[in-house]
């Protein structure tokens, strides 16, 4: 449990934001201003830090009372026929109350990240991966390969926390690890050993990176190939790491999906896990799929164990339906199909709704700023911050215990939407 | 509030009723004694009905990370089993892994009042509680998973004394907010992360050079010595292999008279004889789970048709994962913790080893005596979904047609089972044992599973008739704490029940061990890995049901 200390610093605080469960951060909280003080991060600390904004609901700009904004969130959504609800950045419970108000209006919800996200998921609906997860990285992982994605950049902690640990139950010498990158380089020295010994980069651009897995797999696989080179990497080279892979007691394959930004990015995410998967008929390996910052991993669970599908869900017809592609969002949008837009991002003021010529009701980080004024705008609570509250990180299995850190009189975002449900039946 | 229920027949072997009539009366939630001032807010006309505790799972994969898996992985077969919203419920899916209301409301129609998940992973039990804490009506609880956890395995290596193990094994059960201990593949998933792929009972894992018959000893010495009513939840070495029945029975042996629960007895009882190596062990095993009154068992029972499995055993799913149907499948190492793994079977009546399989589950059931000591599951998902219960009841107390289901399936399975010799029929009291008053029991949950005075008045009312399936697939009435929530089968309240715990005692000292093993090893801090009350409390519908622990034997 976050502990506050004498001095009015919270010790032990966990993180939201980053998505691989940093946990140790030290924040002293000064009314509504708040601190990182140890353990900060370039994604953490302005996360944290970001300013609190106006805290006072606005209906068509105009400051109003939170009554008068749930009530007119409550009409607007009354007389939609197909409300469409984005963002889904937000806890456990603001997803559990996004649910139920979608399954009582009969939206689409659909989470800001997901089409990101569905390069993962098509592969765990189509064939399967065997993954791990930090505390096991940090104790076994002797090989580990990064396709594509710069970490540092994106979880600036992870070399730090997982990889060149002090402390390590299986391994002699954690700094011995094997780092090799596939596609994108390090932007940064993390990924350098204690003593200095820098990654393995194999870089090619992304867009090559499908050939060059297909490859490496087929290497893995023992088959022999006609070829010299793919993606400006060398045949030898990819041999070279294949051999790597299957010495290895526990290699762990990494990559980022939101870093995948080329087209059929899931047929390479596939590719990836079933190398895995034909390495350990000999020996253990295993896929970390990176993510699950400000809450995407937190908003595709709850939707998973309350409709069976992680996003992109229709309940308009009265029960769940998942289309992963018809259900987006944005193509709902372009093709004029929904009438309303409810926006949920409670962790990042800057992750705010698209523009449409649809009504919008936005609850929203305190502090959002909108191009075009939405119909409704009320400003939530940060979980972790504002509020406590529960959130995953990017293995899904862990499940963080959010503090309340601060009294900003700013609402919950199951507090909002549970009262809009309420609103709704009161007529 | 006083609730008057008229002239049921009623089985309540708890208190030894067995089909009498009685008149039950229900005051604010509770079962209580004929109230002397008689002014009845409530009659229910029972007369013709038969009247039993809600039923009580005491195996049932509802709750937690693999099983979300297992939903994330089964698209296609919520597509097949959608399920509407109504004014009183919410949507979801249905068949092999249910949404977690569809859970709640399902077991519900069918007069089930409390379910317990069986694998609250330590790291994981928080994601366990929030989706039971989803499950509306059912009471729940979890058994926390120990045994192949790194923290016990140096504890054991390390030589040191039952007192510590005690120590760390209740402090996890308080943090993990559990009801019991399971331990899944003694030391095998951890074995399986140094790439070991078969971890016999007195076979030394690896690294830490601890054997699994060492580590059922000392968490079964633990849960006997905390006081935990619910004995060590054991899912044992071997699960699936052919000729693994001696695996079982050396374990049941090996445990030397400890209380011990083996679950899902029917995957680890195949022999290895035939023209295909496969065969049936239950009479063996049944043989001695009968002349051993410290074992109980629940069966695990394979029923036909599409189903996924969801364990912890992921060193076992690994090794069945070319079994998957459809061809797909996950498995995990999880947090230096325990394992997953989660494989789509589609178990079919004319595959010999499927057909055998099933026949080897009801031999299990008819051939061990007592009912309190035998437990109905289906291992839900893994042997079937929890729904193939009144189907599953029909096979049990109707041997017509048992005999008749027999004459389906594959005919050289039908030929190495000894199936058609059993005559022996389930009556409606023994099924009202293994499935209320016994679970109760062996829960340590003393006012669920009978219908006495002080009983928390969870209550299921069906119309007899001949045919099992049809009785025990559609209540007439379900109370759960003494309100209404089933009509005719249907949904009529949703209500919020109650999470079952215990919480032994410990030397906090423990604490001076664990902080810096999660300090230097873990990804979490101590702190936050415990999981406090107002986590499951703090959304006003969850709450936290204490018991006691028991201490000198059995209930």
């Amino acid at each position: 449990m976050t502990e506050i200390s004498d001095n009015g610093v919270f010790e032990e605080v966990p993180s939201p934001f980053c998505g691989v469960g940093t946990d140790d951060l030290a924040i002293k909280v000064v009314g509504k201003v708040v601190k990182v003080i140890k353990n900060g991060c370039r994604v953490n600390t302005p996360a944290f830090e970001q300013p609190i904004g106006d805290i006072r609901p606005r209906v068509e700009g105009k400051k109003v009372s939170l009554k008068v904004a749930i009530d007119r969130a409550a009409n607007l959504l009354r007389k939609a026929q197909l409300p469409l609800f984005g963002g889904l950045a937000t806890d456990v419970n603001g997803m559990r109350e996004t649910l139920a108000l979608a399954d009582r209006t009969g939206a689409i919800v659909d989470n800001m990240n997901f089409e990101k996200a569905l390069r993962n998921f098509r592969v765990v609906h189509d064939s399967g991966w065997i993954n791990t997860t930090l505390a096991e990285v940090k104790n076994r992982c002797d090989l580990l390969v990064v396709v594509g994605c710069d970490i540092e950049a994106l979880f600036p902690r992870f070399f730090e926390r997982y990889l060149w640990t002090e402390d390590c139950m299986f391994l002699d010498d954690p700094g011995h690890r094997t780092v090799v990158y596939l596609g994108k380089g390090p932007s940064g020295p993390a990924s350098k050993s204690p003593s200095g010994k820098p990654a393995k980069v194999l870089a090619c651009p992304n867009a090559d990176l499908p050939e060059v897995l297909a490859v490496l797999r087929a290497l893995v696989k023992g088959n022999s190939l006609d070829i010299t080179g793919v993606g400006g990497i060398s045949v030898g080279e990819l041999q070279r790491l294949a051999m790597q892979l299957k010495k290895a007691r526990y290699g762990v394959v990494t990559w980022a999906a939101g870093a995948m930004e080329f087209s059929n990015a899931d047929l390479t995410v596939e590719t990836i896990c079933q190398m895995i998967k034909e390495l350990n008929v000999t020996t253990r390996c295993s896929g970390l799929p990176l993510g699950g910052k400000n809450g995407d991993q937190t908003s595709y669970q709850v939707a998973g164990w309350q409709t069976g599908f992680p996003s992109r869900i229709d309940f308009s017809a009265g029960f769940p339906e998942y289309d992963p592609y018809l259900n987006s969002i944005e193509s709902r949008l372009a093709d004029g199909s929904g009438d309303l837009l409810l926006w949920v991002s409670a962790f990042d003021a800057e992750a705010t709704p698209p523009t449409t010529r649809l009504p919008r009701i936005v609850l929203g980080r305190s502090g959002m700023k909108f191009e075009k004024e939405p119909e409704v705008f009320i400003p939530i609570g940060t979980p972790g911050i504002d509020h406590s509250g529960h959130a995953y990180r990017t293995d899904n299995v862990v499940a963080l215990r959010l503090p309340k850190l601060r009294e900003s009189s700013l609402p919950a975002t199951s507090d909002i939407l549970a009262a809009i449900e309420q609103a709704l039946q009161e007529t | 509030m006083l609730i008057k229920l008229a002239g049921g027949t009623v089985y309540d072997p708890k208190h030894g009723v067995n089909g009498e009539i009685r008149d039950i009366f229900v005051q604010d939630g509770r079962v209580v004694e004929k109230p002397s001032d008689l002014k009845i807010n409530a009659e229910y006309d029972l007369s013709g009905k038969v009247v039993m505790a809600g039923a009580i799972d005491l195996h049932t994969h509802i709750g937690g990370g693999k099983v979300n898996i297992a939903r994330t992985l089964m698209p296609e077969d919520h597509r097949a089993d959608p399920v509407h919203r109504t004014e009183l419920t919410r949507s979801g899916c249905g068949h092999a892994a249910p949404s977690t209301m569809v859970t709640g409301y399902r077991y519900a129609e069918m007069g089930y009042t409390a379910g317990f998940e069986p694998a609250l992973l330590p790291i994981n039990a928080r994601q366990a509680h929030m989706e039971m804490g989803d499950i509306p009506i059912l009471d729940k609880g979890g058994y926390v998973m120990l045994g192949s956890d790194d923290f016990l395995l140096r504890l054991m290596a390390e030589k040191k004394d039952q007192k510590a193990i005690n120590d760390y094994v209740a402090w996890t059960m308080v943090a993990a907010q559990a009801i019991g201990v399971k331990v899944v593949n003694p030391g095998g998933i951890n074995a399986f992360k140094f790439n070991q792929r078969k971890l016999d009972l007195d076979e030394n894992g690896p690294h830490y050079g601890v054997s699994p018959r060492e580590i059922l000893l000392c968490l079964a010495t633990a849960i006997k010595e905390l006081g935990v009513t619910h004995p060590l939840h054991i899912h044992g070495c071997n699960l699936g292999v052919p000729g693994n029945k001696d695996t079982t029975l050396n374990t049941i042996r090996g445990l030397e008279g400890l209380p011990a629960h083996l679950t899902h007895i029917q995957f680890h009882s195949y022999g290895n004889e035939g023209d295909f190596k496969f065969s049936s062990g239950a009479a063996e095993i049944a043989e001695l789970v009968n002349a051993n009154k410290n074992i109980s068992i629940d069966v695990g029972q394979v029923m036909f048709g599409q189903t996924v499995t969801a364990s912890g055993d992921n060193m076992r799913q690994f090794a069945n994962n070319h079994h998957a149907d459809p061809k797909k499948w996950v498995c995990m190492d999880i947090e230096c913790d325990a394992g997953c793994g989660v494989v789509p079977f589609r178990y079919k009546d004319q595959n010999f080893v499927n057909a055998l399989q099933w026949a080897i589950g009801l031999e299990t059931f008819l051939l061990v005596d007592d009912p309190w000591r035998v437990f109905l599951t289906t291992d839900h998902p893994n042997g079937a979904p929890f729904t193939t219960y009144p189907h599953l009841i029909r096979l049990l107390m109707d041997k017509s047609f048992r005999q008749d289901m027999l004459q389906t399936i594959n005919p050289s399975a039908a030929a190495m089972t000894i199936l058609g010799s059993i005559d022996r029929e389930y009556s409606l009291y023994e099924i009202a044992v293994m499935t209320r008053a016994g679970a109760a029991r062996i829960l340590g949950l003393q006012d669920r599973g009978h219908l006495g005075a002080g009983a928390a008045a969870d209550i299921t009312v069906y119309t007899p008739h001949e045919d099992k399936q049809r009785m025990f697939e559609k209540p007439d009435f379900v109370f759960k704490d003494g309100e209404l929530v089933v009509r005719d089968g249907e949904i009529v309240k949703v209500t919020w029940g109650t999470t079952h715990v215990v919480r032994p005692e410990f030397d906090n000292g423990i604490e001076k061990l664990l902080k810096p093993y999660f300090d230097r090893y873990l990804t979490m801090k101590l702190g936050n890995f415990k999981i406090y009350n107002d986590e499951i409390t703090e959304d006003g519908r969850g709450s936290l049901t204490e018991h006691p622990l028991q201490f000198g034997g059995a209930a």
